[in-house]
């Protein structure tokens, strides 16, 4: 085990080289709907439970499944409504499962990003060949979908190795979502020398950890985000930043919980320098303008 | 590429761990199919109204002495023993709690649906009585809140389990109830078939869906009856610390959604799912009584048990794609 993740090199939010988003935005905005499945009956992995009750977890599993029959089609609503594109973080087996969520949202250009195969499939205890097998499964299952292979990763359940960054670039991947370290991109280390960037994908304003690990009410989320989103609009205009919400059916789609996540998306798609797009949109533009003069700085070692 | 070493700390999986035999369309298992919500027929409430209100109060004991077989269940006694603190408040709610609740759906015009577990009526006959007067709709709770319904619970003993509940309600009450409640919404593998075997119409214990929905079970189909947990009163106030005030604010919120969802849509149910030995405490009342004015002020609303909500919904499948989608 390493004491560094050894991803990224620590590099001081002020004076970066100005980050500038198409048509003079201040601020890119993502929205990445967790499009999940969980088995009910998943073969047990020795670093971690899947479900806190023995078989059949009811709970635990039937919530998730309200996702899916209820909460997807009440969320991919409210998107169209204000003009945003989801980025899927998708299990990929639900394109088997259920591929009438799959069709809505291909019908809708959404991005689709990998979020491995199923998410009661931990990484913890793969060897490395298990672990790229089972990315290359997802990637090539999106690609039989979309036509395309993924650019991003989010893994499972949030399960990592320490190589599943440097597998994901090495099967072709540009960017990931498994880093919670800036508010913007930043360039990250893979072994194999690659272009590959951090996306920032906020943990703090994921409606999952909000509402189960946080324990916050519906509508103090939405001030939350309508915070979150003041703040970094305004350092946009020094140099653009990112704001990400991911979302799950089964959390934010909820009766009680949903108005307070519309009137939040109504007050940023109401801002006029707002770049609304996907997460692989803003890799691509940051490879394509920014990640160059970003590797410059961090290298220079430049004082903060 | 490279040879980087990995410096695992976990033990490893073999290749079954990438296997996935549940793979394939639809669910992971049989017991019900799958199916979008908006792609049902859409439902008709009685006098054409938009949204069935079903108040749900939980009446439960809380032993003292746990066995917590086979697991133990949330807002069980966690203290060594003898558990005072909990066992008083947990049973709080029995003297006193369920009686200020009651008057507050009375005030509001609510008729309530009473999930109880069968050994309350047992130790307490007057409130027992009091129940049988009203004739409130009774849903079987299992024996008390120190018999989960989980896996590794004996077949046969959790049938005697669900036997025993069950005659003990229908004497108590004069009627067999149709509906049933496990503890803590756990089941064992064999909970649905043994519940449908025992004459149960519809079960609450399933949080998939916000409508009634066909579940398959050995003998027949069972309907799943949509009894929230993320708004419950428990959930939101005990569980994750939330005020009574946003509790009230979230029904409401719920209430309003499905409304206009309904109004698009057909209609929907909003659960509202009670503790007595939560919503009972005098610093909680106003807002339960606050959040029934509200819901019940609205246009459209239908107050209606658990069975009657069910017995709407079933109305209405008429043909049997339909009743087993």
């Amino acid at each position: 085990m390493k004491d560094d993740p050894g991803y990224y090199d620590y590099w001081p939010y002020s004076n970066r080289p100005k980050i500038t988003w198409p048509n003079g935005a201040k601020l890119a905005f993502w929205v990445a709907p967790n499009i999940e499945f969980y088995e009910l009956n998943p073969p047990k992995n020795p670093s971690r439970a899947a479900w806190p009750h023995p078989y059949p977890a009811v709970p635990g599993y039937s919530i998730r499944d309200y996702g899916n029959r209820v909460g997807h089609m009440r969320q991919t609503k409210l998107l169209d409504k204000y003009g945003i594109r989801g980025s899927i973080s998708l299990s990929t087996a639900l394109c088997t499962h259920h591929p009438e969520i799959i069709d809505m949202c291909r019908e809708r250009d959404w991005e689709f990003f990998t979020h491995g195969i199923y998410n009661t499939r931990y990484t913890y205890g793969m060897t490395e060949a298990q672990e790229r097998a089972m990315i290359l499964e997802s990637m090539e299952t999106i690609e039989r979908a979309v036509g395309k292979l993924p650019a991003g990763y989010l893994a499972p359940a949030l399960s990592h190795s320490e190589v599943t960054i440097d597998l994901f670039a090495e099967l072709g991947g540009t960017y990931t979502c498994d880093l919670f370290h800036d508010d913007q991109p930043t360039p990250v280390h893979v072994r194999s020398g690659r272009r590959f960037v951090s996306v920032p994908y906020s943990l703090e304003l994921n409606d999952t950890i909000v509402y189960v690990v946080n324990k916050i009410e519906p509508r103090r989320y939405g001030r939350m985000i309508k915070d979150s989103f003041d703040r970094l609009y305004a350092e946009g205009s020094t140099s653009g930043t990112v704001m990400c919400i991911p979302t799950h059916n089964y959390q934010v789609s909820c009766p009680h919980r949903l108005s307070a996540f519309e009137e939040a998306l109504e007050y940023i798609t109401g801002h006029p320098d707002v770049w609304v797009t996907t997460g692989r949109e803003i890799a691509d533009y940051y490879l394509a303008h920014h990640y160059d003069a970003a590797l410059a700085d961090i290298k220079s070692g430049r004082k903060a | 590429m490279s040879t980087q070493s990995v410096t695992s700390p976990h033990p490893p999986v073999d290749d079954g761990y990438l296997d996935y035999p549940a793979h394939r369309y639809g669910m992971d298992h049989d017991r019900y199919a799958w199916s979008m919500l908006t792609d049902r027929k859409p439902v008709v409430w009685p006098d054409g109204k938009k949204l069935a209100v079903w108040v749900n109060l939980s009446l439960e004991h809380f032993p003292l002495n746990p066995a917590g077989k086979p697991v133990k269940l949330p807002g069980g006694m966690s203290m060594p023993y003898p558990d005072l603190r909990h066992y008083t408040l947990r049973d709080y709610g029995n003297r006193v709690g369920v009686y200020r609740l009651l008057e507050a759906f009375d005030k509001a015009g609510v008729r309530p649906t009473l999930a109880i577990n069968a050994l309350l009526v047992e130790r307490y006959p007057q409130l027992a009585g009091l129940i049988r007067e009203r004739s409130n709709d009774v849903i079987a709770h299992s024996w008390s809140m120190d018999t989960a319904h989980a896996g590794g619970l004996d077949e046969v003993a959790e049938a005697e389990l669900i036997k025993c509940s069950i005659d003990t309600l229908t004497t108590a009450f004069g009627r067999t109830p149709s509906g049933w409640l496990s503890p803590g919404k756990l089941e064992s593998p064999n909970t649905p078939d043994l519940i449908k075997a025992a004459g149960i119409e519809y079960f609450c214990d399933w949080v998939n869906d916000d409508m009634p929905y066909a579940f398959h079970t050995k003998h027949g189909d069972l309907t799943a009856m949509p009894l929230s947990t993320e708004i419950e009163d428990r959930s939101v106030v005990v569980e994750n610390f939330q005020s009574e005030q946003s509790w009230a604010e979230q029904v409401m919120d719920a209430c309003d959604l499905l409304l206009a969802e309904a109004n698009e849509q057909g209609g929907r149910i909003l659960s509202i799912p009670l503790h007595a030995w939560v919503m009972g405490q005098p610093h909680r009342i106003k807002h339960v009584e606050a959040a029934l004015a509200y819901v019940m002020s609205k246009p459209g609303v239908w107050n209606a048990s658990a069975g009657e909500i069910c017995a709407a919904w079933r109305g209405q499948q008429t043909d049997d794609a339909n009743i087993n989608a």
